[in-house]
């Protein structure tokens, strides 16, 4: 925290003659970017090492596995893992899939969770607290324990009776995008009451003069909300987007709940082994064959990689808007 | 309508002795039958919650200041932030969905990952030495044994409360980049000191994101799969598949967790500063 480390300098120092030459204040700034670099390459290393595991194993042949002298660096290198990982997760396929998945569903669950957020934070309504109160048990019940039900609302879908009245029959949801929208676009996804709340706090500690400013010049509860509000609330959004996002992009439940036919990431990396071995049993003339599980854990491996790269790429292009909103933020200033 | 529905049914499933027959299932209404097992019958629930929640107090504070912590390093201007912050973001990829459930049936990473942590815990001797000296550092300052306990039982957790905080850094980070610089030139120009600076802006500015990411922790570490209460929930309902049962005790925890949400709410909340 730099703050603790301009502590106790003079207060000539100070301003604009931060950067003067006062040799007690570069030691005590020197000294602590040394902590500092320590401390972010020590916990970045904790962080990095089972996926440096990971990755060293990906490139090794099976063999390696079994022989003691190799610890991460492999003896035999080979990318045949990722070849067969990436045929027998169809990976193109499946990220074509998840990439529509995902991003329909972030960016519906950002705009809902948004306004909602926004609802919550300014504007009075009967059973307002009953109904925060909801929104948190969203997060605390998980949603194994709604499973049933919801799945078959989907499956035999229906508002009101209507549908079934013109068509003679409901409708059936399950392998299309449709329960997923309806979840986002009403706030009830994957832990969509996290996002909510996040909002509902960023817009209560934001400034209320700028939007009574707008009102008086005539903008409407939206106006104010889209011209005033959002443009300081870009890193919450940004944040928001990313968890939706990368939740949804690993996530086993809906998917394997509501998109059975339809080929995803999470559903890909899960089936992978025993598709594998499925096949290669198919060569063995129906004899079933099990994998050794050294193999298994070796697929296992490479297949998380190939699901974590592309959140890796999105966060780095993601964090670009952290730092421009930076400069925009004077709009929301006091 | 989503939500409710199927809440409500289970309110009704834990009153409840739910039969699966040919034609759908079958409710035998059983009272407070399935709430006076959990309470009075079974040997293990209520030791089971205990547990959870001391977990949870030990755990929540340690989560929370970390973050907090590692949100202004990484908000700092350094060389190579963009890097670190990347990795930072990397605990919410790998602790979500698949990719957890993938490793935790992995046999190659937890063995990978044991050796890890014997090697931190037990190879490096000179941080053992450390680690020692430390506990006898703070036991000569006269401070608490329990508390000694729980610093030093944090240090040995490191990797646990890392991977959990990867949600509350992000928030924290988001939060600090939403307070305006501008705050920060009128301080300076008023003569305030870094310490002052962060009392009377940082904190009170980033103060509703504290109380989202205590609420959060708390969530995260009852409801996380790995937690006994929900894999004894879990157990009931499927492998025992005695579901009114199952219903029950979720709903007795539910409801415990909302309870402890509600103390811990009440108690921050009034320190949290809202521009209203």
């Amino acid at each position: 925290m730099s703050s603790v480390a301009m502590e106790r300098q003079p207060a000539v120092t100070r301003g604009k003659a931060r950067y003067s030459y006062f040799p007690l204040y570069r030691l005590r700034q020197l000294l602590w970017s040394v902590v500092r670099t320590i401390l972010v390459m020590g916990i970045c290393f904790v962080i990095l090492y089972p996926l440096i595991v990971k990755f060293s194993v990906s490139i090794m042949d099976e063999m390696d596995l079994y022989d003691m002298t190799v610890r991460y660096v492999p003896k035999h290198f080979t990318l045949k893992n990722y070849e067969t990982v990436w045929e027998y997760m169809r990976y193109p396929e499946a990220f074509m899939n998840s990439l529509r998945l995902s991003l329909l569903t972030s960016i519906m669950q950002l705009i809902s969770c948004t306004l909602i957020g926004y609802g919550f934070a300014r504007f009075n309504f009967p059973l307002k607290n009953l109904l925060f109160g909801l929104v948190i048990a969203i997060l605390v019940v998980p949603p194994q324990t709604i499973m049933i039900p919801l799945f078959l609302r989907f499956r035999f879908f229906d508002v009101f009776g209507i549908i079934s009245a013109l068509r003679g029959e409901t409708l059936n949801l399950l392998s299309t995008y449709w329960p997923f929208v309806f979840m986002s676009a009403t706030g009830m996804g994957l832990k969509n009451g996290l996002y909510i709340y996040i909002m509902r706090q960023h817009f209560r500690g934001a400034p209320k003069d700028l939007e009574e400013a707008a009102y008086i010049d005539g903008a409407g509860p939206f106006k104010t909300f889209y011209r005033i509000m959002l443009p300081g609330a870009i890193p919450m959004m940004v944040t928001v987007f990313l968890f939706s996002f990368v939740w949804q992009w690993t996530d086993t439940f809906y998917s394997s709940l509501f998109l059975q036919k339809l080929w995803v990431l999470p559903t890909a990396l899960s089936s992978l082994v025993p598709n594998v071995s499925k096949s290669y049993s198919a060569e063995q003339l129906g004899m079933m064959v099990y994998l050794s599980p050294a193999y298994a854990s070796m697929l296992n491996n490479t297949g998380s990689i190939l699901v974590v790269i592309p959140l890796a790429v999105i966060y780095i292009f993601a964090q670009r808007y952290f730092v421009e909103s930076i400069e925009r933020s004077g709009l929301t200033g006091m | 309508m989503f939500f409710v529905y199927p809440l409500v049914q289970s309110i009704i499933f834990s009153f409840n002795d739910l039969e699966v027959t040919t034609t759908g299932y079958k409710l035998n209404y059983v009272g407070l039958g399935n709430y006076r097992r959990a309470f009075l019958v079974d040997p293990n629930f209520r030791r089971v919650v205990v547990e959870a929640v001391t977990q949870m107090i030990t755990d929540v504070p340690l989560i929370v200041i970390f973050s907090f912590f590692a949100a202004t390093l990484l908000n700092q201007e350094f060389k190579g932030r963009a890097l670190a912050r990347a990795i930072f973001f990397l605990p919410v990829i790998l602790t979500s969905g698949v990719i957890i459930a993938i490793e935790n049936s992995d046999m190659l990473i937890s063995m990978a990952r044991s050796s890890f942590e014997e090697e931190a815990t037990t190879g490096a001797v000179a941080s053992v030495v450390q680690a020692l000296e430390l506990r006898r550092l703070l036991m000569q300052s006269r401070m608490d044994p329990r508390f000694i306990g729980y610093i030093t039982g944090a240090i040995d957790n490191i990797y646990e409360v890392i991977t959990a905080s990867g949600v509350q850094i992000l928030v924290f980070l988001a939060g600090l980049q939403t307070i305006s610089p501008s705050l920060y030139e009128a301080a300076i120009v008023e003569g305030a000191t870094g310490w002052e600076k962060f009392w009377k802006i940082t904190f009170p500015m980033i103060s509703p994101l504290i109380l989202v990411n205590v609420v959060y922790s708390i969530i995260d570490s009852f409801t996380r799969p790995t937690n006994q209460v929900m894999q004894m929930i879990m157990d009931a309902a499927f492998k025992e598949s005695s579901y009114g049962y199952s219903s029950a005790i979720a709903w007795v925890y539910f409801v415990t967790v909302m309870l402890i949400l509600g103390v811990a709410v009440g108690i921050i909340s009034k320190r949290v500063f809202y521009q209203e």
